[in-house]
């Protein structure tokens, strides 16, 4: 049975271990911050992180993140006071929402590796993500005052 | 207003009444629905929009839904803004579906415009009668007591009462008629003007929002459905064997089709009914269906393109007409024309089609991201069979929307399941499910034709539509556009010239043919806006000065007068008052022509291969001018470094919303114009996911500089204004950089390859 620490608790999944790490969060754990939006790792809309980097939860299964600890949106700090949370509030980036936990998960991981990130290292780490209402500016000047509040 | 029902007092919520009340008799063709008993009675509700308890919190129904323009925010604050409300003490609580709260159907960038007044006036009616029970409670006239921020206060004795303490006493009092509110001045506005962040925000980048997809109920089985490739075919065998042997799939079971047009209602399939998700999807992929695939089986796009092209050739059913335009092409110093085409697009929001339903007692709930509840209540009855007063349709926050949520089949099908299981299910579609079997934005081609004099001045118009009518996915052999569409950059053309004629071409429909944000303006703007363009060229002036002069003097176009069927968006049947102040104002395209040219630059030198365009549209009841500027590389490949925005939607009521939504519109007009197609071959969709489905991401995204423009004129559309523009502008500067002309969308890279 995959074992996988969510969030820093431990849990034993039972479920196909073929299943995408995305619907047993989703489905069996009621973790649904983490939302599907392709289910071939084209949107970033999954993205959690895995031992610390981002990856797509649709393209992970079970048995791929037995024995790691994943983080989600939900997990990235305890009270939503994340540098890049507080950041996104401040330039209300989100407009419908639905991407942004996946973009915050994707931009928490560039900075853990990059703390100040150049233009065009934001692009290419944020490439992956996408928003179709459209709020890519403001999520780059939210990482980038992130980026400078740290 | 008529009457505002003190709900408070009446205690049951019940019947037409207070609908036609409160939403000042519009209902744009929703029939009443017998009302279910409130679900609560609170200590004071005068009206169907806001509550007030006696710790002083507020409650404001949002009865639009919130699919990411901040509506759920900005209605609300208009609410709580004329009583007075402190906002840190206000609840935003979204509506079900229900005729009481009035139109509910978000769609058509209306929601400001059409109740802005109404929620005024619930507001005002609300801190009336708190300052009406102040001055009871305190045994001074009325006129001495003043709402200020969650409380009243009697200025000339320094007494105050907060609005909890003052909920008793305002229940029992009758609420004010119409013509006895008193509106706050402008100058006392505490939230409308400024920039709000939006109720959700927190929970959102906390990842505790709660979207459709992330509704779960005790016992929900969980569905994936199977649907035909081709639109309007049906199950002829199936074998579920396989299916049936995934772990986790319990059932499998087949909805029967509905025969074209199937409007809202679901197309059919085989649905695998799992405990999760991934097991609902494994078991479908080993469903064998054999599909009767009906009379779309051979749609093919490229055929289809060539037939609507050929169509705009020959003359159509003339939708406006002025002057002699045969003699004036005829006769004219110089004659241009081109012909433009657009293609299918899917609306594809991050989250899918999806939704919760739960069939009990032969009643049914659903909970889901819909745009138009009352809809969505209306076909699950329907599906049903059931009366619409015992369907129960939640709306939670939509991952965006743009039209496609405003059809919901999903819900249905969700219904449908949920009886058939005896359980509640929930549908969820896959990201291909929503490509290949969207109502997709219509396929379009137009012809256009243009007389110039000796001095380079329009003296004729020619436009020629031809495009699968949306009221086609509704109503068989359905082949002209409606007023409704044709309004969209057709007959609402705003040049002065003296000889117009707009046609519009038969088309037969093969596909769900939907509203995607900004509908028939996408192609119709993208036409007229470049062909403005190749006139200003042809007359070799600068496009600025060109337009100003195609603009003419500052007037108002009355359509109507000229003979034209112009619904100008809705207002003549939802404000009809305001009809004068809506019409068409070539003085404000002018504004938002000189403020975007100011803004951006424009004349401004540029290094080889960059090049700025300009376009300039109004809709929706507002007005947006784009400036691009692009850069091509010499593989063809556009960059588009600045775009520059203005906007006149008349009084704002929360400005970094506007802003969102035309930075958004700017990035959802690239995805239009450089990258999204969909294209149909023996009848199904070619494309499937993000893979070969391109939308814009980050990489593209310009320096997007929004200015709006300060103004008192009347609340206009926000949500889908900023998109028409885009293409027009984004081709006019690649014209500028390359000299080469765009008149095909997506644009074609190959094409822009220097030499």
């Amino acid at each position: 049975m995959p074992r996988i620490s969510i969030n820093g608790v431990q849990h034993d999944i039972d479920a196909d271990p073929q299943m995408p790490l995305l619907w047993a969060l989703r489905d069996i754990l009621g973790l649904t911050g983490t939302k599907f939006g392709c289910g071939v790792g084209a949107c970033g809309a999954c993205t959690v992180h895995v031992d610390g980097a981002a990856v797509r939860s649709c393209m992970t299964t079970l048995a791929d993140a037995h024995g790691h600890a994943v983080v989600t949106i939900e997990g990235l700090s305890p009270d939503g006071s994340h540098p890049l949370q507080r950041a996104w509030e401040d330039h209300t980036v989100p407009q419908c929402g639905f991407c942004q936990p996946g973009q915050i998960m994707q931009a928490a991981s560039l900075l853990k590796q990059t703390p100040r990130p150049t233009d065009q290292q934001i692009v290419d780490a944020m490439v992956g993500n996408l928003c179709r209402c459209g709020t890519y500016m403001r999520i780059r000047q939210a990482i980038k005052s992130a980026a400078e509040s740290v | 207003m008529a009457n505002i029902q003190n709900l408070s007092r009446r205690g049951v919520i019940k019947g037409a009444a207070v609908a036609s009340g409160l939403v000042l008799g519009f209902h744009l063709g929703f029939r009443h629905f017998p009302q279910a008993e409130a679900a609560r009675t609170w200590p004071f509700q005068p009206n169907v929009y806001l509550a007030i308890d006696e710790t002083g919190l507020v409650s404001i129904m949002a009865h639009r839904s919130e699919m990411g323009t901040g509506i759920k925010t900005d209605l609300p604050l208009i609410v709580a803004d004329e009583l007075e409300a402190d906002w840190k003490r206000v609840k935003v609580v979204q509506a079900e579906g229900d005729a009481r709260y009035g139109d509910q159907n978000t769609d058509g960038s209306r929601s400001t415009w059409q109740f802005y007044q109404a929620m005024r006036e619930a507001g005002a009616a609300a801190r009336q009668m708190l300052e009406a029970a102040a001055g009871k409670m305190w045994d001074v006239p009325p006129g001495e007591c003043r709402a200020e921020n969650g409380a009243v206060v009697h200025a000339v004795s320094g007494r105050q009462l907060s609005f909890g303490a003052l909920v008793k006493v305002a229940a029992s009092l009758r609420v004010p008629t119409s013509d006895s509110l008193r509106l706050k001045e402008p100058k006392a506005w505490r939230y409308i003007g400024r920039p709000m962040p939006i109720v959700d925000l927190k929970d959102i980048i906390r990842g505790k929002a709660i979207y459709g997809l992330d509704v779960a109920l005790p016992g929900m089985k969980f569905a994936s459905i199977e649907r035909c490739p081709v639109y309007g075919g049906k199950v002829k065998s199936f074998d579920a064997t396989d299916a049936l042997k995934v772990a986790g799939v319990e059932r499998v079971v087949e909805i029967p089709a509905t025969p074209i047009p199937s409007g809202f209602k679901p197309l059919g399939g085989i649905a695998v009914i799992a405990s999760n998700t991934w097991a609902a999807q494994q078991g479908r992929e080993r469903l064998k269906i054999d599909w009767n695939e009906g009379p779309n089986a051979a749609h093919d796009s490229a055929t289809y393109r060539a037939e609507l092209e050929a169509t705009a050739l020959e003359p159509g059913r003339p939708v406006r007409s002025q002057g002699d335009v045969d003699t004036a092409l005829a006769t004219a110093a110089r004659k241009v024309s081109a012909d433009y085409f657009v293609p299918y697009l899917a609306h594809a929001p991050m989250e899918v089609p999806n939704a919760v339903a739960h069939w009990e007692a032969n009643t049914c709930e659903t909970w889901s991201p819909v745009q138009n509840p009352q809809g969505a209540r209306t076909t699950v009855a329907q599906v049903l069979g059931i009366p619409e007063a015992d369907v129960t349709i939640n709306v939670t926050l939509l991952g965006g929307g743009f039209g496609r949520k405003s059809k919901p089949d999903y819900v249905a099908e969700a219904a449908f399941l949920s009886r058939a299981v005896g359980a509640p299910v929930k549908v969820t579609w896959t990201r291909e499910d929503e490509i290949r079997h969207d109502y997709y934005h219509a396929i379009t081609a137009q012809h256009l034709e243009a007389g110039l004099d000796r001095d380079g001045r329009a003296t004729a118009w020619l436009h020629r539509t031809v495009f699968p009518p949306i009221p086609s996915t509704f109503l068989p052999d359905v082949v002209y556009g409606d007023a409704g569409h044709l309004q969209q950059g057709v007959v609402d053309m705003p040049y002065d010239i003296s000889n117009v004629r707009c046609e519009n071409g038969p088309a037969a429909n093969h596909v769900r043919i939907g509203w995607y944000r900004s509908v028939y303006n996408i192609p119709h703007a993208f036409a007229v806006c470049s062909f403005a363009d190749e006139l200003a060229f042809a007359a070799g002036k600068d496009p600025v000065e060109y337009l100003r002069s195609l603009l003419g003097e500052p007037r108002k176009i009355d359509l109507k007068a000229m003979g034209v069927d112009y619904p100008n968006y809705g207002v003549d049947e939802l404000l009809p008052a305001m009809s004068h102040a809506y019409q068409i104002d070539t003085g404000r395209l002018r504004g938002v022509l000189d403020l975007v040219a100011e803004k951006s630059g424009w004349g401004g030198k540029l290094p080889p291969r960059q090049g700025r365009g300009i376009a300039v549209h109004r809709s929706f009841l507002s007005y947006v001018a784009a400036v691009a500027h692009v850069e091509v590389g010499h593989e063809g490949e556009v960059t588009i470094p600045r775009i520059d925005l203005a906007v006149d939607c008349g009084l704002v009521v929360n400005p970094d919303r506007v802003r969102a939504q035309m930075e958004g519109a700017a990035i959802m007009g690239i995805s239009n114009t450089l990258f999204s197609n969909i294209t149909m071959k023996k009848g199904r969709t070619e494309q499937s996911n993000f893979t070969d489905y391109l939308v814009a991401r980050t990489d593209i995204t310009p320096d997007t500089r929004v200015h709006i423009v300060e103004s008192s004129a009347p609340p206009g559309g926000v949500g889908e204004p900023g998109v028409p523009p885009m293409a027009p502008a984004i081709c006019n500067a690649i014209h500028a950089a390359t000299g080469k002309r765009i008149r095909a969308l997506p644009v074609d890279p190959d094409q822009l390859k220097s030499a």
